[in-house]
């Protein structure tokens, strides 16, 4: 339908670095794609063409099983051939820098970088730098946008639309770029967006963003239509922004008494991986609400989408 | 035999003595000779048409990374870059590697400046030993060998106590303490302004607060020491807060100065949008309302000097993530032209005003007898082609570094000729527009 209607669109982005930056056009143009892709991994051959010959590197500077791996598939279910560049820094600083890896990779030949960094801004500092397409998969706390991307597939593909509907994500906003990149989809998309979590995890000058902020998951509860639980990223945590697990498993956990206070047809959303017991009662997790599972199925057929509408945009270029 | 110089016929502006006036400076040996209508010739003329005549500038805080981080910045390279900007004193930050924190550094600072033999280098020793904030370092000895001041730069003197007993020890030997504002526990792993924009580009913030709550601090400080012989200096202020700490400092006559950068008056945090790593900086760029209250500190005479924070850094440290890319920016060859791109072309000063800042109000601060042009005093002397435009090029940079987000942009304001002690030491070759 949308496809219809958006005949005259045409893709022209060869990066992905953020949701922030495209309009509702060009998301919705990209989860019509995927659409279509959705079904390749149904099939009895898994498999298409469009990206055969191509090079896609998955450059990896942070932990990550579940996105590389995403990645990886979707790369190989259109037929490219994919390297993979895992490297743990603490410190850029010492040894090779990510200019010189980044070059050292395009002198290879590359076509996409799939690229993850604590810091953020690299992959728009990287797509600067380089010739070939750059798909962001998390930088530090900026932007996830595939992630932002599944989980406006997950709920358009179940509720039909975004259109009006309210979305509460919960947990630790200052530190989730999975919290930046849904806002931005799901309000380009029509949604409204409530960030809940304490005082000491919402971001400096959220009032610019276009949400509204609660600090009691009790009240919001009632009102939303999708719950999507962030996980509490440790390792990204400053200071002690709350006194205990228990304490914030206490007020912002999502556990099975809470659920009797939602909506009978919320869905319940985590990216993964989930702290069980944390942010989420296992109970919960595996409930029938739940939709964390077909997130990750779904996860697939938009990376393949944004990997072939890159390309698609760079051989157009060219 | 004595050398004589004459410069004829400029707009000779010397805020020290409140003048501003066309006439010649005569200088004999490394002396002002005189100043007037000089009707006796000399053995060289300058003809200064057109040209406004100013004692030295002075710039009293950059980096020049020596000793410790020679690729990005020598003594030599540094000085260079100062005498072809107008600056004939410049005032060393003491956080080299190893840093400035006893008289044999003191003593080093000074023997490479006077090797270079091409603007005054002064250093400011380090308030603690290490730069780290426990024990002082030896502040009296490094006043004798000639430290003009002391700062921790790029750190702040994080406990009470330890500010408090610098600026008492201090009161014995009439030195300023300086300060770079930065509460760590405010700042903590930020790389720019927290706000709206270090929210959206995902960036660890740093607080304003940071600043102003260590000024504030230093600031009860003082007022408790009030009658004692200290002088404080607040670093680099950025915040619109700041100036207000400052201004009723101000109020109960405190001995409180503070100075203000360019990129401070040119720049918003917005400009990190792109992650363009020439923007990072500490204090980080703010908003634009903290923009319109350090101007409006200026206009109202808050501020007692402008300085460029010369940061010079290597390309390639420059080129990392926005993260991981070193503070600063690399700004003195350009400095003249920003100040006027800054102030005088919206009108909140004019070239006097630009001048004190630059020369005899900061002199003061430092504890130097320069900055004018009276009749005696060292020939330190600044030509400036006030109309001329040009557009500044970090690759003609003598500086060593090219991390300058002003590369490409016109200003107009430009040095011709920098004297030093006397001598000239710096001239523009060719006519200049």
């Amino acid at each position: 339908m949308a496809l219809k209607k958006n005949k005259q669109f045409r893709w022209q982005r060869k990066h992905l670095l953020g949701l922030r930056e495209l309009n509702a056009e060009e998301i919705t143009y990209i989860l019509d794609t995927a659409k279509g892709f959705e079904q390749i991994s149904t099939r009895a051959v898994k498999k298409a063409p469009p990206l055969r010959g191509k090079l896609v590197v998955n450059l990896f500077f942070e932990d990550s099983t579940r996105t590389r791996n995403s990645f990886t598939l979707a790369a190989s279910r259109l037929s490219a051939d994919i390297i993979e560049f895992t490297k743990k820094t603490s410190s850029v600083s010492k040894g090779e820098t990510l200019l010189d890896t980044a070059k050292n990779l395009e002198a290879m030949g590359i076509d996409i970088v799939v690229i993850r960094h604590t810091a953020g801004g690299v992959p728009k500092f990287l797509s600067r730098s380089i010739n070939a397409c750059v798909v962001n998969a998390g930088d530090g706390f900026c932007e996830h946008p595939t992630q932002g991307l599944l989980d406006v597939y997950t709920i358009r593909k179940i509720k039909g639309t975004l259109e009006g509907l309210k979305i509460a994500i919960v947990g630790d906003i200052a530190h989730s770029r999975v919290a930046r990149s849904d806002m931005w989809a799901m309000t380009k998309l029509g949604a409204e967006v409530i960030f809940v979590g304490p005082p000491t995890l919402i971001p400096a000058q959220v009032n610019r963003l276009p949400v509204s902020v609660s600090y009691s998951l009790d009240e919001v509860i009632e009102k939303v239509d999708v719950i999507n639980m962030l996980r509490i990223q440790f390792e990204r945590l400053g200071g002690n922004p709350f006194p205990s697990i228990r304490e914030y498993s206490h007020y912002f956990g999502l556990t099975v008494e809470r659920m009797k206070k939602a909506k009978p047809d919320i869905l319940v959303m985590h990216p993964g991986p989930i702290n069980r017991g944390l942010e989420m009662e296992s109970e919960v997790a595996d409930g029938a609400n739940s939709v964390i599972l077909q997130q990750v199925t779904n996860g697939v057929a938009v990376r393949m989408a944004v990997l072939f509408l890159v390309n698609q945009a760079a051989a157009q270029s060219h | 035999m004595n050398s004589e110089l004459l410069i004829k016929n400029g707009r000779v502006i010397d805020p020290a003595n409140g003048i501003d006036k066309k006439c010649d400076v005569l200088i004999v040996d490394e002396k002002i000779a005189g100043l007037g209508k000089i009707e006796k010739s000399a053995q060289k003329v300058i003809d200064a048409t057109d040209r406004i005549v100013a004692p030295g500038l002075i710039d009293i805080h950059v980096h020049f990374r020596e000793p410790g981080d020679e690729e990005e910045e020598t003594i030599a390279s540094g000085s260079a870059a100062a005498v072809a900007a107008g600056f004939t004193s410049v005032v060393c930050m003491p956080n080299t590697n190893p840093p400035i924190e006893n008289e044999t550094d003191v003593e080093y600072i000074h023997r490479k400046g006077r090797q270079t033999r091409k603007t005054h280098v002064y250093t400011m020793g380090a308030i603690t030993k290490k730069r780290e904030g426990v024990e002082l370092a030896e502040m009296g000895l490094m006043t004798e060998a000639g430290a003009v001041g002391f700062t921790d730069d790029g750190n702040g003197v994080q406990h009470p106590a330890v500010m408090l007993r610098a600026l008492k020890y201090a009161s014995m030997f009439d030195v300023v303490i300086a300060q770079h504002c930065q509460d760590d526990g405010f700042a903590g792993n930020g790389v720019m302004n927290a706000g709206f924009h270090s929210t959206v580009l995902g960036l660890p913030g740093m607080d304003a607060l940071a600043e102003e709550a260590m000024l504030w601090r230093d600031i009860q400080l003082v007022r408790k020491l009030r009658h004692a012989k200290i002088r404080y200096h607040a670093q680099h202020i950025s915040t619109a807060r700041s100036v207000e700490l400052i201004r009723a400092a101000r109020k109960d006559a405190l001995p409180v100065t503070c100075e203000v950068t360019p990129h401070h008056l040119l720049f918003t945090e917005e400009c990190c949008a792109d992650y363009d790593t020439n923007y990072k900086v500490n204090p980080p760029l703010r908003t634009a309302n903290d923009v319109e209250a350090l101007k409006q500190a200026i206009a109202d005479g808050l501020v007692d000097a402008l300085v460029t924070d010369h940061a010079p850094h290597l390309k390639s440290e420059k080129e990392l993530e926005f993260l991981a890319a070193p503070f600063g920016i690399a700004s003195l060859e350009c400095a003249l032209g920003l100040y006027v791109k800054a102030l005088i072309k919206p009108g909140i000063m004019d070239w006097p005003m630009l001048i004190k800042l630059m020369t005899v109000k900061p002199a003061k601060i430092i504890g130097v007898d320069k900055g004018t042009l009276g009749v005696g005093k060292q020939a330190d002397v600044t030509i400036i082609d006030p109309n001329a435009e040009y557009k500044i090029d970090v690759n003609k940079f003598r500086s060593k570094s090219r991390n300058c987000p002003y590369h490409g942009w016109t200003v107009t304001g430009r040095v011709e000729k920098t004297i030093v002690g006397g001598e000239i030491r710096f001239e523009r070759n060719g006519k200049s527009k």
